[in-house]
């Protein structure tokens, strides 16, 4: 590449100096001028259009669900009906599910994310590292609606008939988390659809910790070792301390994928607008009753609803991204304080 | 409200844009219900070979047909669930059915075969109220003597979407049971007391072929052609008969089409021995004072060939014709009720 760069502008540039400063005319600085003013102003207005796409959506979402927010006013937040004969909605079936899911997806995805990350950067022989790296940014390509195939036609009957019957004889009947492992077994549900999201969000988050992990320098990391730290220890103290806005990063892209995703969830969570205790028992989430329900929504109330919840998935994820922006900051503000 | 609809509006003039484009290629244009879709492909592809018209239909749902032809983008809307006499007259619609078929209650218990068990219709209505929660329930074990029910959960499976086929089942649920009315009532979706959900037939088909255990409805074809066990159902008259076309027809050739007001008609509940009990026609809607009335003529003359000509083609996508005399009824209702701008009727 360097060679090529060099080789061209060997071919351009005049043999003397003393030329190229005489031809740099006061037209030719105008022109340049001009050019880097209008290179300028496109950049700024691609950058701008996004914002303003962002707004744009935001006030058609907001313009579109005022018939469902004058009629339910914050009782939508609150209300478990989901009933369009009588036309009365409520969102809280569906905020529920979405946040359940993705919790459980986070739960699950974190953990074996940051393994997977660890192993690649710091433990892995050499010659393993390309094809497992190349397998989670494979897994990361595979269009969701896949991945909701294989959890209904694969992963259901394997959970329902040799998962959960064992999950609902041994934890069911546990104390405090007893009444989210019990019910029937149906292999869908609401743990079924966290599970796929985890599988769904682990090569983002995994990608983007391994990626993170490689730019700790390698004078840190050897120093920590010099010093008699164990693996662990240097991955505690040194590896994360340094990358943790790059892994909170990670895993908030995670969470953004987990909290919108739509087909893969659908095929799984049951669809079903009810608020049970069990995990095993079926849900709903925003995204998925979108998908279910807008094509055949009837009535203006029942379209405003459902654009209500499309507002409100917008807001969660904006909330969601703020606190972890704010978390982000408090962090930095202890580091400042500490040294 | 206002906004709203502009909204609407929008979302139909980018969607006419689309569709427009499409028109170059194609004569006439229509949209709506899923269910139909097969044969009306079908039908169209035969028309074009035979006449060379082109007619392009859109399965993008009842639902949306209704929302199509209200906005005038299309030529003709499609529903599953007739339209009430009174929103046909306010908005200045006609429709006329065009094939019947039915939903189909399918069971997924070890070792039933198709057509084994038996159920009446209260007993399908406390299943989906949740009412009747375990398969060896006295209520089923009474019709199914000669069954051996096991003390398994009963899983509801319906549609996540909604659905003509949903508002065909809930229709007569409704009918059959004073509680299911009050409490859940009918549409093309509703508020389901229970159960998981499934996006279209093919995702109840699934749900129900995958959960041990489970109880769902699908079009009486998509039964057919995945080979799922399904119930017999107790008519009206009290006779348990198996789905299939004669028992379909014989709920059609029942129903008194001319006594109902806008051919709003649900051939659910209906009368006779051998009538199946939850049949539905699926409907066509079309203005009735036209601009254009070359266009509509088109649409016209379209049904008429299918209504003629069609019968083979509709059986053999497991779709079930109309009776002959249906079907003159409904081209005497486009003789009397289509006009053009000057108030002279488009047909024939």
């Amino acid at each position: 590449m360097t060679s090529a760069v060099t080789a061209i502008e060997g071919v351009k540039s005049p043999p003397t100096p003393k030329i190229i400063s005489s031809t740099l005319t006061a037209a030719r600085l105008g022109r340049q001028y001009f050019i880097d003013l209008v290179f300028l102003n496109t950049t700024r207005l691609f950058a701008f259009l996004v914002l303003a796409l962002l707004v744009a959506i935001l006030i058609s979402l907001l313009i579109g669900s005022l018939p469902a927010m004058r009629a339910f006013g914050f009782g939508f937040l609150t209300s478990t009906a989901w009933d369009p004969v009588q036309e009365k909605f409520g969102a809280l079936v569906p905020i529920f599910g979405t946040l359940i899911t993705s919790f459980i997806a986070l739960l699950i995805g974190i953990p074996v994310s940051f393994g997977i990350a660890l192993f690649l950067t710091e433990l892995s022989p050499t010659w393993l590292k390309r094809p497992i790296g190349i397998a989670i940014e494979l897994l990361a390509g595979i269009p969701s609606i896949i991945y909701g195939m294989w959890g209904l036609f694969v992963f259901a009957p394997i959970f329902a008939d040799h998962v959960q019957p064992w999950l609902i004889k041994y934890i069911g009947p546990l104390a405090i988390i007893g009444p989210l492992f019990s019910g029937t077994p149906q292999g869908i549900g609401m743990l079924t659809a966290g599970i796929i999201l985890a599988i769904m969000v682990i090569p983002f988050i995994a990608s983007v910790m391994r990626d993170v992990f490689e730019l700790v320098p390698t004078l840190l990391k050897e120093s920590a070792y010099g010093l008699g730290a164990t693996t662990w220890e240097v991955v505690w103290h040194v590896v994360l301390p340094y990358t943790k806005v790059g892994v909170v990063g990670g895993i908030l892209l995670g969470l953004g994928r987990a909290l919108g995703e739509t087909m893969a969830v659908t095929f799984v969570i049951g669809n079903a607008h009810q608020v049970y205790t069990s995990l095993f028992a079926p849900g709903n989430s925003i995204a998925s009753a979108l998908a279910n329900e807008f094509t055949e929504a009837v009535g203006d109330l029942y379209t405003a609803a459902l654009i209500e919840l499309g507002l409100l998935l917008f807001l969660i994820t904006v909330i969601v991204l703020a606190l972890a922006k704010l978390l982000l900051l408090q962090l930095a503000k202890k580091e400042g304080a500490q040294t | 409200m206002r906004e709203s609809k502009r909204i609407c509006r929008l979302v139909a003039l980018a969607s006419s844009l689309i569709i427009s484009s499409a028109a170059f290629a194609a004569d006439i244009t229509g949209a709506g219900a899923t269910f139909p879709y097969p044969i009306y492909a079908k039908w169209a592809d035969s028309y074009k070979t035979k006449t060379g018209n082109e007619v392009n239909y859109q399965s993008i749902g009842s639902g949306g047909g209704i929302k199509q032809i209200q906005n005038r983008t299309v030529d003709f809307g499609a529903s599953d669930m007739p339209m009430k006499p009174e929103d046909l007259e306010k908005s200045g619609l006609m429709q006329f059915p065009t094939v019947i078929g039915g939903d189909v209650p399918v069971v997924n218990l070890k070792g039933l075969k198709p057509g084994e068990m038996r159920l009446t219709g209260p007993v399908l209505a406390d299943i989906y109220l949740g009412k009747i929660k375990k398969w060896n329930d006295p209520a089923i074990a009474v019709l199914n003597k000669n069954l051996d029910l096991p003390d398994q959960d009963i899983t509801v499976v319906h549609r996540s979407d909604g659905s003509g086929t949903t508002f065909i089942w809930v229709n007569y649920l409704s009918k059959v049971s004073p509680e299911w009315k009050e409490k859940v009532g009918e549409g093309t979706s509703v508020a389901w007391p229970t159960g998981v959900g499934g996006k279209g037939n093919e995702g109840v088909a699934s749900y129900v072929q995958r959960i041990n255990g489970s109880i769902g409805y699908v079009e009486y074809a998509y039964a057919l052609q995945n080979k799922m066990s399904y119930a017999l159902v107790q008519n009206r008259d009290g006779y348990f008969v198996p789905p299939n076309i004669e028992s379909f027809k014989a709920a059609a050739s029942g129903a008194q089409w001319d006594k109902a007001p806008g051919m709003y008609l649900i051939l659910t509940d209906q009368a006779g021995k051998g009538s199946w009990p939850i049949s539905g026609a699926t409907f066509i809607l079309v203005y009735k004072s036209q601009d254009k009335p070359d266009r509509v003529k088109q649409v016209l003359k379209f049904f008429d060939w299918a209504y003629a000509e069609g019968d083979k083609l509709a059986t053999e996508l497991d779709y079930v014709p109309l009776p002959d005399n249906v079907v003159a009824l409904i081209q005497s209702s486009w003789k009397n009720q289509i006009k053009d701008a000057t108030g002279k009727p488009v047909w024939p």
